[in-house]
């Protein structure tokens, strides 16, 4: 199963705004390893053409793995509003 | 300003259990829940034990929503290409009252959500905490939703993250090392479909752990849980020993070709994926829990890191449970006295510490580093599943003896250093 069709059975609130704000100049200036481009399990992160991590939010799962992953805190990472983001169901 | 007795950020459930406490003590309890119903942000494997928790909450669980109680620990050893199956089942898991249940948290947390309320205690969803309020250095209650309330005691039961748990000061930057991701996806099977494939009658449950080259070698395994008509399946992956990994292996990955061996993709044939979830699990054990209180505040469950791998065990609910209550206990007391300082509440500390919940930890402290030695999940099992097959399989020569075979693979695999080492170090837990 690839990863959009699995969140696909979630339900999403999404919050345009988003939760996730990635500092690229301390990701592309201090961070080599690039740690969450693998420990999500949402795969939220991915490269731009240009070699920068973006991060796709609306599929987060809220696991907060990627914040403890990203030793130089290049990530602000909050809980989305309330009453956004995943709401599991049977879970 | 609204004022209460107590105000808990998270409704799981060691914030529902100290509130389902308090509210019983006849004190004005608001729990405030970010999602949109108790459970909504919630993952569990998995299973409850009772045995931990019917002394904490004694007249509750008659009409609790579990989903099969667990007759049968199996315990799958996978290397790359076999497999070894030790399933334990016994009639004392079939008697009331029941070892193990499992269950599903949107679910369980709602039902005693309920139970919380029906004792007095108002349960907010929807509604997020931006910060805390102080007055004179002490937590004095929180601001959310643009508005302030105000609280004798805040209980931070806002899970592993637990960002409440930081910004009170009681916690440094979480170490990836001390954390592991659990992933799992929520099987929906009919119900004789699970009967038949785990040979089960009626409620009767099985609970399955994987471990070895589920994860590669990495800290963690895999396991399977079988719900009424679901059956969940996961793994469960140390962050740090993700990160520290040259092969940068994909946790999505790792979860894909987990379901992908035939010792699990033939007990989920067929089932149709109804969610995908992710949750941190806490896993340093008793030498990296924050400061569990401070003035004002209280840390309670996955927040205050109460879980505990054992192994072929896997707790957090009954500690989270019981928590919550003797949090609940300790607010109670404070009431009395009418005071909430931190030397007050620090009796929530003692509490803890005559009770299972830190005995438990104290007990199994040096599992963490055990289970942190990537021998066990890479070279014993693919080890001993060697051994067994030689020992199983007949080829077109004549065979050696059985001894002679088991010794060959014992003086080859068993007999050094570093296992005499790793045998040593099992003694340790």
């Amino acid at each position: 199963m690839k990863v959009e069709e699995k969140l696909g059975k979630n339900v999403f609130k999404v919050d345009k705004e988003g939760h996730i704000k990635i500092n690229h100049e301390i990701c592309r200036a201090k961070c080599k390893p690039k740690y969450c481009l693998t420990v999500c399990p949402a795969k939220v992160y991915s490269l731009d053409q240009n070699g920068d991590v973006q991060a796709n939010p609306d599929g987060c799962l809220e696991c907060g793995t990627c914040v403890l992953s990203c030793l130089e805190t290049a990530l602000t990472w909050h809980y989305p509003k309330a009453s956004f983001g995943v709401q599991y169901r049977f879970s | 300003m609204e004022h209460v007795d107590a105000v808990i950020i998270g409704a799981g459930l060691a914030g529902l259990s100290c509130a389902y406490t308090l509210a019983k003590s006849g004190l004005d309890v608001l729990v405030v829940e970010r999602g949109d119903y108790p459970g909504s942000k919630n993952v569990t494997g998995g299973r409850l034990y009772m045995n931990p928790v019917r002394q904490y909450l004694p007249d509750i669980w008659d009409d609790a929503p579990f989903e099969r109680h667990v007759t049968k620990e199996i315990l799958t050893m996978l290397s790359d290409d076999s497999s070894i199956t030790l399933t334990l089942r016994s009639d004392s898991f079939n008697k009331q009252p029941h070892h193990s249940y499992t269950l599903i948290r949107p679910t369980f947390d709602r039902w005693l959500a309920d139970k919380a309320s029906g004792a007095g205690a108002a349960i907010v969803p929807k509604y997020k905490v931006e910060h805390l309020l102080r007055e004179n250095g002490k937590i004095s209650g929180i601001r959310a939703e643009g508005e302030d309330i105000g609280a004798n005691v805040v209980v931070a039961a806002d899970g592993a993250m637990s960002f409440i748990a930081e910004e009170a000061g009681l916690r440094s930057k979480h170490d990836p090392h001390h954390f592991a991701v659990g992933v799992k996806e929520t099987v929906e099977l009919p119900k004789k479909t699970i009967e038949d494939r785990f040979n089960l009658h009626g409620d009767e449950g099985a609970a399955q752990l994987y471990f070895g080259s589920v994860t590669k070698g990495l800290t963690g395994g895999g396991f399977l849980y079988t719900n009424r008509s679901s059956v969940s399946i996961g793994i469960v992956v140390g962050i740090g020993s993700l990160m520290d990994d040259a092969r940068q292996l994909e946790t999505f990955q790792l979860m894909e070709e987990f379901k992908q061996r035939p010792e699990v993709s033939a007990l989920a044939q067929d089932g149709e994926t109804v969610e995908y979830s992710a949750h941190m699990i806490p896993e340093g054990g008793v030498a990296s829990l924050p400061k569990l209180y401070g003035d004002g505040i209280l840390v309670v469950g996955d927040a205050a890191g109460f879980a505990l791998n054992m192994g072929i065990i896997v707790r957090g609910m009954d500690l989270a449970i019981a928590s919550g209550v003797m949090a609940g206990q300790t607010i109670s007391a404070a009431k009395k006295q009418e005071n909430y300082s931190a030397k007050t509440l620090a009796s929530y500390e003692t509490r803890l510490n005559d009770s299972f919940v830190m005995k438990d930890l104290h007990t199994y402290r040096n599992i963490w580093k055990v289970l942190n030695n990537l021998r066990l999940f890479k070279k014993y099992p693919s080890a001993i599943s060697s051994l067994l097959t030689d020992l199983m399989f007949i080829d077109s020569h004549p065979k050696p003896k059985l001894s002679s075979t088991a010794l060959r693979h014992i003086r080859k695999q068993f007999l050094n250093l570093s296992t005499l080492k790793d045998a040593a170090s099992l003694l340790t837990v």
